[in-house]
């Protein structure tokens, strides 16, 4: 808890502080000023932040491009959709048991894609998704590509209402919060030092003795499980689920996330959800003024705004706060 | 029997097509390290260009001609923007930079063509059939692009083989910084592949036009089987792509025509239509993913 107080009077923490702080009476801005959508947002917002963390753990901390992340959106979501599909709809089952697909899923998928490096595991990762995709569009019991729309959300023995909007987003919120924590602890740990180290040199960590290939499952597996709460967390959001929500672009948006907000950067994912869903709603209305009607065409100017972030800002935001005390910057 | 061998030919005609994409993401990936995630988007843009030029001239044949300079100007141009500063960086780089483009790419054809499909349409002369053996048809236009996708393969095997250009691909592929240093303008190289690559990709591009019809975003799933089949082949060899690309062409064309009827028996027919295309695709990832379990640097790749 120290090393947290002391991060606390840094720059970064006085920033992450107010951040999460703002996060946190959000429901109440939005209700003061009458905004629901503002507060849809947010909540999209918190929830793809822990699926960006959750990448983070793999792709900035250890190294490891996985372009194939949103597919544990979908294995969460599904797990929720499917269930209330059949009239189950107690979290007690569906939480757990959504969890526990995306942790066996990803262990399979870690196992066999581990084995290979580079553009091989870029590719691999992409095509376990994207088969997890293709069966969700051949589900026609599951409304194939159309979806499915999920009745209720979770229900969770009357301790707390899903349906209402303001509770829900503080749920995800303290989930967000509990994620933080927990990958904080996780990659200051001997655990996460090791699967930094096997990024910089995994030879070397090799030749110290680390099993390194375990240490990288494991990771994956924690990653996998984190980003199926996310997708539970997406299903009861939007009260609908369909393959779009596992599609190869969302996996690339998360890489967007995590590079723009700052790789390797405990707190990075989190600037990044919040600098792409603000960047998506405003700059929209902005084209909109400068040319009436060519608001919808925002991604022509997002587009280019990535090959400007992939060439000249490596950091991403966090870089903005200055080096980190002391977990490493995003060295790829 | 008849109808087995028609399949086959859908199967050679769709795995030509996706030799030609993968040819060209497979030589930018083995001689400039490069995972050009928007050679999808030449592959979109060579089709709607070729629309245009249709459109002009009044003719398939000269605009589909005339798309190729225009497909490879583009090339050029986003090799020396963009690709070029790339090369030095490491993958995911590559990748952000690349799918930044193919946002660019589609929202920029939404604004140019607006946001409605189109389609192409054949001349009479390929609109017909012609029989393949005496009373058995094949549309003529499939078995038009079986014939140039087979002679642009000829074509691409004979240049990097026989060729003096194909020799520095082939040695850039191995080691660059050798090539360089024996005074082979190794920037020019880079350019011409990346122009040579976006070609490929419009060939393929507006050849499928007429069948599949023209989309935003057309090129971006087929590319992604574009990557499993170089995957596959493992990445920089030609050969390794062709033969996976037949591969993953016989496999499609059999879950989609083959699957329906042996699922019909055991599930409702609606169902069976819905999983059919679906159970192919997936077969295809299935595949890749056993081939790099056995061979992790895929069948020709280079071993590490």
């Amino acid at each position: 808890m120290k090393d947290l107080l002391t991060a606390l009077r840094t720059p970064r923490g006085i920033v992450v502080a107010a951040l999460l702080v703002l996060l946190g009476v959000l429901p109440l801005l939005t209700q003061a000023f009458d905004q629901r959508y503002v507060l849809s947002i947010g909540t999209r917002v918190v929830i793809w932040s822990i699926a960006a963390m959750s990448l983070n753990l793999i792709l900035g901390y250890g190294g490891l491009v996985s372009f194939g992340h949103a597919v544990f959106f979908g294995i969460g979501g599904y797990t929720v959709g499917i269930l209330a599909h059949h009239d189950v709809f107690s979290g007690w089952i569906q939480w757990p048991l959504g969890l526990l697909v995306c942790a066996l899923w990803a262990a399979a998928v870690g196992a066999l894609s581990l084995r290979t490096r580079g553009l091989y595991f870029i590719m691999i990762t992409l095509a376990f998704a994207q088969l997890v995709f293709y069966v969700g569009v051949g589900l026609e019991a599951y409304g194939g590509d159309d979806g499915l729309n999920i009745a209720r959300r979770s229900v969770f023995s009357g301790l707390i209402d899903l349906r209402h909007r303001p509770t829900f987003y503080w749920l995800c919120y303290a989930l967000l919060l509990a994620t933080t924590f927990g990958l904080w602890r996780i990659v200051n740990s001997r655990f996460g030092m090791v699967l930094r180290g096997a990024k910089s040199n995994e030879t070397r960590m090799l030749a110290l003795g680390f099993p390194v290939f375990r240490y990288r499952l494991t990771a994956f597996v924690i990653s996998g499980t984190l980003g199926g709460l996310s997708g539970l967390l997406l299903a009861n959001h939007d009260a609908y689920i369909s393959p779009s929500m596992m599609s190869w672009v969302k996996s690339g948006d998360l890489i967007v996330i995590v590079v723009l907000g700052g790789m390797g950067s405990l707190t990075g994912p989190i600037f990044g959800a919040i600098a792409f869903f603000v960047l998506e709603e405003s700059l929209k209305p902005l084209i909109d003024l400068g040319r009436k009607g060519w608001g919808e065409y925002w991604q022509i100017v997002f587009g280019p705004l990535l090959i400007l972030v992939a060439l000249y800002a490596r950091g991403g935001i966090d870089s903005l706060l200055g080096r980190p005390p002391r977990s490493g910057g995003g060295h790829g | 029997m008849e109808y087995f061998l028609l399949q086959v030919l859908n199967g050679i005609q769709l795995g030509l097509l996706m030799f030609l994409l993968a040819a060209g993401l497979t030589l930018v990936f083995g001689i400039m390290d490069l995972v050009n995630l928007a050679h999808g988007s030449l592959y979109m843009l060579g089709a709607y260009f070729a629309w245009t030029f249709m459109g002009w001239t009044g003719s398939f044949v000269l605009g589909a001609l005339l798309a190729l300079p225009a497909a490879l100007a583009l090339g050029v141009i986003v090799e020396l923007v963009i690709a070029r500063r790339l090369y030095a960086r490491d993958h995911l780089d590559h990748v952000l930079a690349t799918f930044g483009l193919i946002l660019f790419f589609n929202e920029l054809v939404r604004v140019l063509w607006g946001p409605a499909g189109k389609s192409i349409t054949l001349p009479p002369a390929l609109a017909g059939t012609i029989d393949i053996l005496p009373g058995v048809p094949y549309p003529t236009y499939r078995f038009a692009i079986i014939v140039v996708g087979a002679v642009v393969a000829l074509f691409l095997a004979w240049l990097v083989t026989r060729t003096r250009i194909g020799m520095l691909i082939r040695a850039g592929a191995s080691n660059r910084r050798m090539v360089a240093a024996l005074g082979v303008n190794i920037e020019l190289l880079f350019t011409l592949v990346f122009g040579l690559g976006a070609i490929l990709a419009a060939i393929a591009g507006l050849m499928a036009a007429p069948i599949v019809s023209l989309k935003i975003g057309m090129g971006d799933d087929i590319l992604i089987l574009a990557f499993v089949i170089i995957v596959i082949g493992g990445i920089g060899s030609i050969k390794g792509a062709f033969i996976a690309a037949m591969v993953v062409g016989q496999v499609d064309i059999i879950g989609r025509a083959f699957l329906p009827d042996l699922l019909k028996k055991v599930m409702s027919s609606s169902a069976a239509s819905t999983a059919a295309p679906s159970i192919s695709q997936v077969a295809v990832y299935v595949l890749m993913a056993a081939v790099l379990v056995w061979r992790p640097t895929g069948l020709f790749g280079q071993r590490q």
